[in-house]
């Protein structure tokens, strides 16, 4: 611990308010503010966790390229004012109930956390750097690379179409 | 309770906070920012469990999981542009002209 628990506790805190502030907030714009506060916390977290390539990954795709698009489409549309009563009254156990799922999801996992806590962990840090990323990519993981580019391709052809005006 | 449990109690709290979300927002957008947020949460827990065992694959699924999410947005944002075009607004409770 030390230190590096302080800084965790830290981030973490931020990371939840930031959760916490995107799922209230009744601006669709401050949600997604919100939510670029939490990934950058995360990319904090992974420096943390022995990962710095997927830090900046993490900045430069999440908060960069994703969030970006969010931000562009919501300015676009002009959709960031959400209506006040947003709740249906013929859905009004609905919001009780999903708080209630919510919780209950959250104390499983922590059960199950604590439950089958495996003591044992890596005693000596791997090496992450980009290089060793880079090589894991074109040696065992060169199938799924390949797989993942199509797949950006088809989703960018796929966005050209779905958007296109006839 | 060992170094990284920490770590995924935030992935699962984090995870639970966009799953409450998701089930309470009527708004299409929200909706998919709190996808992305779930998604956040369990890329945490892989990177916290690579450290764990010391092994580097699951940074490279979380690697995996961040290009599936950039292709996923591309296409849902396109389909989302699509509905407010034709439904002038992104309401899901809207969106139900295949059931009547």
């Amino acid at each position: 611990m030390g230190s590096e628990f302080i800084v965790f506790l830290a981030v973490a805190i931020v990371a939840i308010g930031a959760a916490v502030g995107m799922a209230l907030s009744r601006n669709a714009l401050y949600s997604a503010m919100f939510l670029i506060l939490n990934f950058a916390c995360v990319a904090v977290l992974y420096l943390l966790l022995n990962a710095p390539f997927l830090a900046v990954a993490q900045v430069t795709v999440y908060t960069g390229a994703i969030m970006v698009l969010f931000v562009f489409v919501i300015m676009v549309l002009g959709a960031e004012k959400l209506p006040a009563g947003e709740s249906r009254k013929e859905m009004a156990w609905q919001r009780p109930l999903a708080l209630g799922l919510g919780v209950l999801l959250l104390i499983q996992a922590a059960y199950v956390v604590f439950t089958r806590v495996v003591s044992s962990s890596a005693t000596k840090l791997i090496d992450s750097s980009p290089l060793a990323i880079g090589k894991a990519l074109f040696g065992p993981y060169l199938f799924p690379f390949e797989v993942a580019s199509i797949l950006l391709l088809a989703a960018m052809v796929g966005a050209v179409v779905l958007t296109r005006k006839e | 309770m060992n170094e990284t449990t920490p770590y995924i109690l935030l992935s699962a709290l984090l995870f639970s906070i966009g799953a409450v979300s998701v089930l309470t927002r009527r708004n299409a957008i929200m909706i998919f920012m709190s996808i992305e947020l779930m998604l956040n949460a369990a890329n945490l827990a892989f990177v916290a469990f690579a450290k764990q065992w010391g092994q580097l694959d699951g940074q490279l699924f979380v690697f995996f999981v961040m290009t599936v999410a950039a292709a996923e947005v591309a296409v849902g944002l396109a389909l989302i542009v699509a509905i407010f075009r034709a439904k002038k607004g992104t309401d899901v409770d809207d969106l139900s002209a295949m059931k009547n």
